[in-house]
């Protein structure tokens, strides 16, 4: 992997960005996206005053045991320095993640972060979502699989502009591969950007990619249980959409359960029900769709343009 | 397996420091991790030698420390500690809690030299 970002080294590719360059994930490329590639560090240093005698408190915030009057330690012994850090290890990605999340909100984008095991329907749903918004509401769409751009390919038939990104290896979308991504997509003011993650319940909630809220997408065909087997993707949500609510007279999928069980984890978790193949639900996610909408608005001059 | 990209995230803090506070060779990295950081310890521990393989840290000991989760019940208003996320409270069995701590996910301190 790239120790620059954390991308997969010539694993990580924004669909049709930097293919002339060859598999390398290049940092010095001369297009101006307003990512700070700066060493943002969220690391105060501190010295620990504990009234140990035997270290000396550097100017830098070291301590330092080996340089005291003579310059060395306690002999047969090979001390090294240590160094106090308190620092956070995701700092870097949160700071990827604060450049995106100001940009939405200077443009009065509403961003959402779909995470969901594998097969949940999250493409066919924001199909659906797309045709539904139509003209009311400009979509965009930032996809990330593994691999191929089949799902892009399935959005840009709407007519939404979408943009792929393969992690190769990797197992979620980070700050660093959105702000990219988003870059290229340019969205237009007042607009909303959703962002399908990789398919997987548990290393994307990890990762804040600058999003206003992630929305987890639960099929009845996997099993009520399932906020309880991946409590973190849970616990980082606002909403739930449990989706494919049109198989449920062939299954065995107890929904009070599967929300009761969302609610252990997350107490203030919504949850709506939703069938992207029926449409039925759908409604009411429109109506949560343009009520976060209002609120990525709210002081940006399209918010009061629209009143 | 994000526990890769953490230990990748790990270290480019270990190469920014270096520069910034002039060592060439880590020796032990101390980490912070919580129950709910959503990193699962062994994996980290793999990911870490493989990682460091080749680097300034090559030959580095991971110490981790393993932070307690804590939560506040709304129900019955007590500071409790959890296992998991959906644990009730241990008082008055209500799921209505607010984690307070866990989720740590942080650099201590590194013996560099």
């Amino acid at each position: 992997m790239c120790t620059v970002c954390g991308c997969g080294e010539g694993e990580v590719r924004v669909e049709g960005v930097d293919k002339a360059r060859g598999q390398k994930h290049d940092h010095g490329h001369g297009h101006g996206h307003g990512h700070g590639h700066g060493h943002h560090h969220h690391d105060h240093q501190h010295v620990h005053d504990d009234g140990h005698q035997h270290h000396h408190h550097g100017d830098d915030g070291t301590l330092d045991y080996g340089a005291g009057e003579a310059g060395a330690a306690v002999p047969g012994m090979s001390r090294g320095r240590m160094i106090q850090l308190e620092h956070d290890i995701l700092a870097k990605n949160n700071s990827y993640a604060a450049e995106n999340r100001n940009f939405f909100a200077n443009h009065g984008i509403l961003a959402l972060n779909l995470v969901s095991s594998p097969g949940s329907g999250k493409t066919a749903l924001l199909v659906k979502t797309i045709e539904l918004l139509g003209d009311r509401l400009k979509s965009y769409v930032v996809e990330g699989d593994q691999q191929t751009s089949a799902d892009a390919e399935r959005i840009r038939a709407t007519g939404a502009p979408a943009i792929q990104i393969n992690t190769g290896k990797g197992c979620h979308l980070d700050g660093h591969m959105v702000g990219h991504a988003v870059e290229h997509l340019a969205p237009e003011d007042g607009s909303v950007v959703f962002i399908e993650n990789v398919g997987n319940l548990v290393c994307p909630a990890a990762f804040d990619l600058g999003e206003a809220h992630k929305v987890a997408i639960l099929s009845v065909t996997e099993g009520e249980d399932k906020p309880l087997k991946y409590p973190d993707m849970f616990a980082a949500s606002d909403l739930v959409l449990v989706n494919k609510t049109d198989l449920l007279p062939y299954l065995d999928f107890d929904i009070e359960a599967a929300i009761a069980n969302a609610r252990k984890i997350n107490p203030a978790i919504k949850v709506l029900q939703v069938s992207a193949k029926s449409g039925e639900g759908m409604d009411a996610w429109i109506a949560w769709l343009a009520a976060a909408r209002a609120m990525a608005l709210a002081g940006h001059p399209l918010g009061t343009a629209a009143e | 397996m994000h526990e890769m990209s953490i230990c990748e995230s790990i270290l480019g803090v270990l190469k920014d420091q270096a520069r910034a506070q002039k060592f060439d060779k880590v020796k032990r990295v101390c980490v912070e991790i919580g129950p709910l950081s959503g990193v699962e310890i062994e994996a980290l521990r793999f990911g870490f030698d493989v990682v460091m393989r080749g680097s300034l840290a090559e030959e580095a000991i991971l110490d981790i420390i393993e932070t307690p989760a804590k939560a506040w019940c709304f129900s019955c208003g007590k500071d409790i500690v959890l296992t998991e996320r959906y644990d009730p409270c241990p008082d008055c069995g209500s799921h209505q809690l607010q984690v307070t701590g866990g989720e740590e996910l942080r650099i201590k301190e590194l013996e560099v030299n």
